[in-house]
């Protein structure tokens, strides 16, 4: 805009159209009447004269801004009504992608054309004087505080409940037992924690297997369900997302399972790997399982670099070392991820166990 | 206008109401209500209009939305994901997003006038601080703005939770791994959060909860909020910066009628037009991107919105520090980033008005704003928030610096455990030095007047720069600082110490007070000149004469 | 000679020549026929060629860090510089060589992916106007196509490993995208990120981006087949070569895919869309609120 070049800036610049008066200024903050009031004698409000031919011009630019708002807005009701519904209406990205720009395009356009021709309205054409308003004390005066404290304390007298304490007692006491009856009615908010925290599905899945005569549950490939022999995974280096076999049939909240149960599958070369103590038949040849959920706060723990073995978790960047059962060597996890005891059953990888403590972040009763 | 009659179509109205309410009295009272004008004084203007929008926006996707976990099959027009499997609330986004013309763009509005509403609140809320416009009467107003703020963060937390994408996920199972860490009550809290185990529960009731709360309770609330804001805002009158004709007593600006009205309009305008902006031409939260939410999966750079990002950063650079003792476990590596760095900065700012009530001793009220530089403690304190706040947020997006700057991860999160603390205090002493520089260049300017440019020989052959005398309005500028005195000795008349100031709390006190004040510059006016500086006139009071265009800004 | 030129530049004229070398091409191939055992030996010896073509240009490219029989070769202190490359395959060099990781310029965290060594170079343009740059460009480009199937059959030979694969298993249009959406976020995107834009790894390593400039279907077939440099192995037992047929359909998609919603902002998710929002929104609201609360424009007035 033109007229913004020098007039653009904070307003508490020197405002060169003050009155030039001969005392020396005291601190506004002083309690005191800084500004002479008779400077402003006119009626607040009471207009200023404009220059008719600028103001003239004012006028037409301020018009043409308000005719280009109009015109957007009719161009976005056009455009829904007349041309995005062809071909049966939006679909997919490409036309979701044009009635964005349209519409928005449109809708940005109308608003700031208005705020622009309102904007140019009130600075060349209202005509309005800045005025001068008291501000008024707030607080009542001393007389005021005390009649209403006469009167409140008058009525407490009248109403009793300063002289019948019985009263007064056995309505807290009858009031106290309503206040609690919300919050006992929030507790089918949700089940209790019991041991839920502490078995996957994995626990679950092996009993099942076994009970079948088998020695464990397969492990499979998350997304395809394919379950996995030892010689499929042989590559070191490798990983994959896997799942105990069945968990989408037959768990009961697949998600809240899938959520406990979710593992990672690496190939740590068997020369790298370093099984830990009791847990030496947990690993078949470097292939070791470890959960995927971060004992953090439970994001996927996912970036296995297969140069450094670490497995990095992308949310909060705590890092472990497959080679070292899970070790943190990094970041806020203040603990291993567990590790699932692994097996070999008809050449296929099996899961002879559930994890041996609770997967995730910690919780007070973890222990 | 001397004989006022007002056209039909309002006077019909007006006296209406005002036959049933006595309306007109109010509405004649406030018409010419003033209004002082700054530009800062608009940014709380953007959190409401965005609010607004929100409203507006939130409204027209409800229409559409399912707040479900009902597991299903996508079968709608973008065809990336279809036969995918996921909720309801995820489907009937990208149905929004795909299949509702305009349904992108009001998804775009609304979480883009989120963004706005926050990033305006804290503009807002850091205008506030640094003017000293929370002091007293306005000390409930500021605990009223703080309220909405922290409510604005977990109504954008449940908002963006809602379509139920991978992302959101992702903040949902952080947010659960936090609350499960509660000593004592957490795995209920969690349990009873969602209805069971994460992310479903036993009936799917997660989404459903946070809708209501994201669409009922929580800007019910906020809306209550605004409004007693608002009103008390309106019924205390705005404060004003300190220029020449604004004092504790009077307001000076310009009328609510027609002035300021159309001002506010027109920037509610401009704030609409922005969101629409950025809604059409930047696209914001791509769900359809990020894919369903699947417990198993991730994506790198999972960060939250913005606001959420000072929780995050905490979150990444604490060390691991657990305690498991007595069969219990005590998450500290949790605990204290979640709670901590909020605390600090929330907590802070709900006392700080009282803190430096009671630490100066000035219980009057201030309509008048104080100048940054006019208040040293309190600018430097105020900018050591702010880099506390913003080095915590520039470590929760510390994975998408290493990236972008090919930096190691790992160097990045000691870099940012070592700023967090060292950063804040070097913000402070370089904030209140700059402050007091900028006072004894006030207190110069004051004294002897603005640098004219012009050298004069005087008659024993010496040359000096004129120094012409600050004009009136730069002056009442000028003049606007107060001396911080200290307080008076803290014993009366008879020998009896004040109340305050005895016992170890009266000793921090006047301590405290002590730090406040030592080093204060007064800025005041000297009625002679000094150093041999030929003033214009030699009478301080005689600036009659000067041309104001003499001071260039 | 001037017809010719003429001929040469009419419109059907590239048919012509493209069905006059088809049938020069069944003539030589029915003249060889009938004595396959000439062509055995003649293709025999040419396999010699070409695998000696490929051992030099290991000599020349790769044996000075990986060893002169592709061995690896260590520091004074044990620690490996290079690794071996027997049992890499085929597959490992036509990504490694062909993304221009290696040959590697110098030791960093991470090899960078940059242009092929000219050896190498099979990405050099060829469109020319001029018939001879076209020619040369051309004539180069099948050379660095030919050397770089003879240093594959090389190392292929040396140890065994997986192949390249076929056009067929790394077109995009034969996948199943829902799959491959499924499997790329759980096993892909915590590194390269929901859209395949990258990421941030330990120590100054990171998660290249994916997009059409970066990596051709087959090179992202060929890192998962052999997982190069902190990259885990995906073997095609473990991801079918369907699933990983899926992988590619879907990450193409996806990076070919225009924002609907506007500009993507890098499509890195909140941490830009933050800053935009502060920039950009408050930015110009701060404009906008300046400009109301300027000082009316003076020459408005009557004086």
């Amino acid at each position: 805009m033109s007229d913004n070049n020098e007039t653009a800036g904070p307003v508490n610049e020197p405002r060169e159209d003050g009155p030039v008066r001969k005392v020396g200024t005291p601190s506004p903050a002083e309690d005191n009447t800084l500004l002479a009031q008779e400077e402003y004698p006119a009626p607040a409000g009471a207009g200023e004269e404009l220059d008719e031919r600028e103001a003239k011009r004012a006028e037409r630019i301020v018009a043409s801004f308000f005719l280009l708002a109009f015109a957007a807005s009719v161009a976005f009701i056009v455009y829904f009504i007349g041309w995005s519904g062809r071909d049966g209406g939006m679909h997919g990205i490409h036309r979701a992608k044009e009635s964005n720009l349209w519409l928005g395009g449109m809708m940005a356009l109308a608003f700031l054309a208005m705020a622009i021709g309102v904007t140019i309205w009130v600075r060349r054409l209202m005509t309005s004087k800045p005025i001068v308003q008291e501000r008024h004390a707030l607080e009542a005066d001393t007389g005021t505080r005390r009649a209403f404290t006469e009167a409140f304390l008058e009525g407490a007298e009248d109403s009793g409940i300063t002289k019948r304490p019985l009263l007064r007692r056995t309505l807290l006491l009858a009031a106290a037992p309503l206040g609690l009856a919300p919050l006992v009615l929030l507790r089918d908010l949700g089940p209790l924690p019991e041991k839920k925290l502490r078995h996957t599905y994995w626990g679950e899945a092996v009993k099942a297997a076994k009970a079948k005569g088998r020695r464990g549950v397969r492990l499979v490939v998350d997304g395809t369900n394919k379950p996995l022999k030892v010689s499929d995974f042989a590559s070191p280096g490798g990983m994959i997302t896997v799942l105990p076999e069945g968990i989408e049939e037959n768990a009961h909240h697949v998600m809240n399972e899938v959520a406990k149960a979710v593992t990672i599958l690496i190939n740590v070369p068997a020369d790298q790997f370093k099984p830990a103590k009791g847990r030496e038949n947990w690993h078949v040849n470097g292939i070791v399982a470890y959960s995927k959920i971060c004992t953090h706060v439970g994001c996927p723990a996912a970036l296995y670099e297969q140069t450094t073995h670490h497995i990095l978790c992308p949310c909060h960047q705590s890092t472990f070392d497959a080679t070292d059962a899970a070790k943190v060597v990094f970041g806020p996890a203040a603990r291993p991820l567990p590790q699932l005891p692994l097996g070999v059953e008809d050449g296929y990888l099996i899961a002879t166990g559930d994890f041996p403590e609770p997967i995730g972040p910690s919780f007070w009763e973890r222990g | 206008m001397s004989e006022a009659t007002a056209p039909k179509a309002v006077a019909g109205p007006l006296n209406f109401l005002d036959d049933r309410l006595g309306s007109t009295t109010f509405f004649n009272r406030n018409l010419k209500k003033v209004f002082p004008d700054h530009w800062s004084f608009m940014l709380g203007e953007i959190a409401l209009y965005s609010f607004i929008i929100l409203l507006l926006s939130g409204t027209f996707l409800t229409l559409w939305f399912h707040p479900s976990m009902m597991e299903t099959h996508y079968e709608g027009s973008y065809t990336k994901l279809q036969g995918v499997k996921m909720s309801e609330a995820y489907a009937s986004a990208l149905h929004i997003s795909f299949d509702v013309r305009g349904g992108l763009l009001m998804r775009q509005i609304h979480h883009w006038a989120a963004i706005l509403f926050m990033a305006s609140i804290m503009a807002h809320m850091l205008r506030v601080f640094f003017t000293g416009a929370y002091r007293k009467p306005r000390e409930l107003n500021w605990l009223i703005g703080l309220g909405m703020f922290t409510l604005g963060m977990v109504e954008g937390l449940f908002g963006y939770s809602l379509p139920d994408d991978l992302l959101s996920g992702t903040g949902l199972r952080i947010t659960q791994g936090v609350a499960q860490s509660i000593p004592l009550v957490g795995t209920y809290i969690s349990m009873f959060l969602f209805g069971g185990e994460f992310p479903e529960g036993n009936y799917g009731d997660l989404i459903p909860r946070l809708f209501t709360l994201h669409v009922l309770l929580i800007p019910g609330i906020i809306l209550g909020l605004v409004t007693a804001h608002m009103m008390i805002m309106w019924h205390q009158k705005h404060t004003a910066m300190p220029t020449q004709k604004q004092t504790e007593k009077q307001v000076y600006g310009y009328p609510f009628y027609p002035v300021f009205m159309a001002k506010t309009g027109a920037y509610f305008l401009f704030t609409f037009g922005v969101v629409a902006l950025l809604g059409a031409f930047a696209q914001i939260n791509p769900i359809w991107l990020f894919g369903p939410y699947d417990p198993g999966a991730i994506s790198s750079a999972s960060q939250p919105d913005f606001y959420m990002g000072i929780l995050e950063g905490s979150l990444r650079i604490m060390p691991n520090w657990e305690i498991t003792a007595a069969g219990h476990t005590l998450s500290l590596n949790v605990l204290i980033p979640a709670l901590l760095p909020l605390g600090i900065v929330f907590g802070g700012a709900a006392i700080w008005p009282f803190l430096e009530q009671w630490v100066t001793g000035d219980k009057r009220h201030h309509n008048v704003n104080d100048r940054p530089r006019n208040a040293p403690v309190r600018t430097g304190v105020g900018m050591a928030a702010v880099t506390f706040y913003g080095v915590l947020w520039l470590a929760g997006a510390n994975d998408v610096l290493a990236e972008r700057f090919h930096l190691s991860l790992f160097a990045t999160t000691w870099f940012f455990r070592f700023t967090v603390f060292i950063a804040p205090v070097l913000a402070y002493i370089i904030t209140k030095r700059i402050c007091l520089g900028l006072q004894r260049k006030d207190a110069a300017i004051a004294a002897h007047g603005v640098e004219s440019g012009i050298i004069v020989m005087s008659p024993d052959g010496k040359f000096s720069e004129r120094h012409e005398p600050a004009s009136q309005e730069q002056m009442s500028v000028l003049l606007s600082k107060e001396r911080a005195k200290e307080q008076a000795p803290a014993a009366d008349a008879n020998g009896i110490p004040a109340p305050n100031s005895k016992g170890p709390m009266g000793y921090v006190r006047s301590r405290l007070q002590r730090a406040w004040t030592f080093d204060d510059i007064p800025v005041e006016k000297h009625d002679h000149g000094h150093d041999g500086n030929g003033h214009g006139g030699h009478d301080g009071h005689e600036v009659e004469g000067r041309e104001p265009k003499q001071i260039s800004h | 000679m001037k017809r010719f030129t003429a001929w040469r530049r009419r419109p059907w004229a590239g048919y012509a020549v493209v069905l006059a070398a088809l049938a020069a091409i069944g003539v030589i191939y029915a003249g060889f026929t009938p004595q396959s055992d000439r062509a055995e030996a003649a293709n025999a010896t040419q396999a010699a060629a070409d695998l000696e073509n490929g051992r030099q240009l290991y000599n020349k490219n790769c044996g000075s860090c990986h060893g002169l029989n592709a061995e690896g070769t260590k520091d004074a202190k044990g620690k490996p510089i290079a690794p071996s490359l027997l049992g890499v395959g085929a597959a490992s060099v036509d990504f490694q060589v062909s993304t221009g990781r290696m040959p590697a310029m110098n030791p960093g965290a991470q090899m960078p992916r940059k242009k092929p060594v000219p050896d190498f170079d099979t990405t050099i343009r060829t469109d020319y106007a001029e018939p001879e740059k076209r020619e040369a460009a051309e004539k180069q480009k099948a050379q660095a196509e030919k050397n770089l199937a003879d240093l594959r059959e090389y190392i292929q030979k040396l140890g065994g490993g997986p192949e390249v694969p076929p056009a067929s298993a790394v077109d995009p249009k034969g996948g199943d995208v829902a799959v491959g959406g499924k499997l790329f976020r759980t096993n892909c995107a915590q590194c390269h990120s929901f859209v395949g834009s990258g990421g941030a790894l330990t120590g100054g390593k990171y998660a290249p981006p994916l997009d059409k400039n970066d990596v051709t279907p087959t090179q992202i077939y060929e890192a998962m087949l052999t997982g190069p440099q902190a990259m885990p192995v995906f073997n095609d037992t473990t991801l079918t070569p369907k699933d990983k047929q899926a992988i590619i359909a879907y990450l193409v998609q996806t990076r070919e895919e225009p924002n609907p919603g506007g500009n993507g902002l890098g499509r890195i998710g909140p941490v830009s869309e933050g800053l935009a929002g502060w920039l950009v929104g408050i930015g110009l609201l701060v404009l906008a609120a300046m400009w109301i609360t300027a000082k009316k424009p003076k020459k408005l007035k009557k004086s």
